[in-house]
């Protein structure tokens, strides 16, 4: 015990810096969050508009399937790279390059390359196949599609590493206890692999969906919104609204029309997080 | 030997298999990565006006765009090297005061066995779990009040805000490791906690604190949101929000902004690179526990 009696003082003063930070930089924004986007009227605007609903279900497709392929996949391939060797070990340290890379530019990239013509994938086709391929940001669910992709190309190294992590963890008794028992590969990730990293699963899917449902980012630079808004997400037209139609209110509603959403999901990750451990 | 050899007719097909399978994924992958990538350098390195080509490469590759780049020598770039000065510096700060607020609060929370403790680190966990898009307009609002917008320091603050619950989980798990009877010891030998923090708890800490520091540089450097809403005069901005006013420009010259983009993601790359052990490490130690 380091804080005792007198020394109370200590303890008060290094946590301090935090909680200003905490009480100036959290606290009091989301009392204006609340005192300036939670009036009644201004749900009511946004459930009046079209384009909100829009925004919704975009937002539901946009977090639901691309967290759950990514997550999947990322599970997966932590198997792959936990291996030994040179080669995997050089496909790795490719393979997380787009976790350094900053996301603007990465952004920015595959939105030039699926802008139709004169785009990579435009000419990988015309070069190919002969033939001009879609013009992906003028179909809805193809402007979907790239959004997700690129969101998913972003973040599913770093859930990767995650996983690869947790497999290390693993004790190598249990799989050689279930190779004399004549597990082969699948078997061994149905029934040793996957119940032992279900948790950790379960509260990394519920952190990244929270973080994915205020991701503004992707959709911003990949594919803008477009055709006519009709694939933005509630972090776009949360943060866009207030900028450039110059209604603050408007757009810290949208984002606070996310909470029975988000407050239920953060309540689980945080008891799950207590219950078992598990560092994030 | 009949057996064995059995064994090898039955296993050889299978084993070519998968090593083909390891292949064909491993292509997979190589390309899943690279071709945003290559999209960048391809668009970076070509000709201005080639950018509306057929080419799969650059016909004439040309580094005139980074030379406009360095140079500043496009009206959108008057103050490239300043923005880029910006963006070094909200990462730097934002990596001091990332390490440091954090240690601080993990040293009560973990060492001190404050009573108070899990009121923090449950602050921590929220502020961790929430996404900062969700705070980002009352944040830019409290920051015109504070008197703070437009200012490198509000961008600061909004860095470390969101950093700072990820270093005190880290830091509070990492700590854990070191032994409370070493505290103990430096106690009975009279030092006082700023001393057993600064002498003892820091020195041992300093795996976690290379990690977490390199975290938040990266963190700082690589955010958008905030900072295309509490900059807005050019000589303040960042390279990202600079690299913003390109995207949102007609007429802007997309082979040289590909070319800032390039120059913008350098660092980072390089910064993850080096330090991806200690990165790495953070994300490993202590992974599964339930």
């Amino acid at each position: 015990m380091i804080f005792q009696g007198s020394d109370t003082a200590w303890a008060v003063a290094f946590l301090l810096p935090y909680a200003a930070v905490f009480v100036f930089c959290v606290l009091y924004p989301l009392g204006i969050a609340l005192w300036l986007g939670g009036r009644p009227h201004l749900f009511v605007e946004l459930f009046e508009d079209p384009n909100y609903l829009r925004t919704v279900g975009n937002t539901l497709l946009f977090v639901g399937i691309g967290v759950n392929l990514k997550m999947f996949l990322a599970l997966l391939l932590s198997g792959l790279f936990i291996r030994r060797g040179w080669r995997v070990r050089a496909i790795f340290m490719f393979f997380i390059l787009p976790w350094a890379l900053p996301a603007l530019p990465a952004f920015l990239s595959i939105h030039w390359m699926f802008i139709g013509w004169g785009g990579l994938v435009h000419n990988f086709l015309v070069v190919l196949f002969d033939t001009d391929g879609p013009i992906w940001f003028n179909d809805r669910w193809l402007a979907m599609g790239t959004n997700i992709y690129a969101y998913m190309w972003k973040w599913l190294p770093f859930w990767t590493v995650v996983f690869m992590a947790a497999r290390v963890a693993i004790p190598k008794e249990i799989y050689e206890a279930a190779e004399v028992d004549g597990a082969n590969g699948p078997r061994r990730f149905v029934h040793i692999t996957f119940p032992l990293l279900a948790n950790l699963y379960l509260v990394c899917t519920l952190l990244s969906t929270a973080w994915t449902i205020g991701d503004f980012t992707t959709v911003a630079f990949v594919s803008g919104g477009a055709p006519a808004l009709q694939t933005q997400v509630l972090a776009t037209p949360g943060s866009r609204t207030a900028v450039s139609i110059a209604n603050p209110p408007l757009g810290i509603a949208t984002m606070l029309s996310a909470l029975p959403l988000l407050i239920p999901l953060v309540i689980l990750l945080m008891r799950r997080v207590h219950k078992s451990g598990i560092q994030l | 030997m009949t057996a064995l050899a059995i064994r090898a007719a039955t296993y050889r097909p299978a084993g070519w298999l998968r090593g083909l399978g390891l292949l064909v994924l491993a292509a997979l992958l190589v390309i899943w990565t690279g071709v945003p990538i290559y999209n960048l350098l391809f668009i970076a390195f070509n000709q201005e006006d080639d950018e509306f080509s057929d080419d799969l490469w650059p016909d004439q590759p040309t580094f005139d765009n980074f030379l406009t780049v360095l140079t500043q020598n496009h009206w959108y770039l008057e103050h490239f090297w300043r923005q880029f000065g910006n963006s070094f510096l909200v990462g730097i700060m934002t990596m001091i005061l990332t390490v440091l607020i954090g240690a601080l609060a993990s040293f009560v929370i973990g060492r001190g066995r404050f009573r108070h403790g899990w009121l923090v680190s449950n602050a921590a966990l929220l502020t961790y779990a929430v996404p900062s898009s969700l705070l980002a307009i009352p944040f830019t609002r409290a920051m015109q009040q504070y008197g703070l917008w437009d200012t490198l320091s509000a961008v600061v603050l909004a860095e470390v805000t969101f950093a700072t619950p990820y270093a005190i989980l880290i830091f509070h798990q990492y700590g854990k490791l070191i032994p409370l009877e070493v505290d103990e010891a430096a106690r009975i030998d009279g030092a006082n906690p700023w001393q057993i923090f600064s002498r003892i708890y820091l020195p041992l800490m300093a795996p976690a604190l290379v990690a977490v520091g390199s975290y938040a540089l990266l963190l700082a450097w690589n955010e958008y949101l905030y900072q295309f809403l509490l900059l807005a005069s050019t000589r303040n901005m960042t390279v990202a929000v600079a690299l913003d006013q390109f995207f949102d420009s007609d007429e802007a010259p997309w082979n040289v902004m590909m070319a800032v983009a390039v120059i913008y993601a350098i660092p980072p790359v390089v910064i993850f690179y080096a330090m991806r052990r200690s990165m790495l490490a953070g994300l490993s130690f202590d992974g599964v526990k339930g």
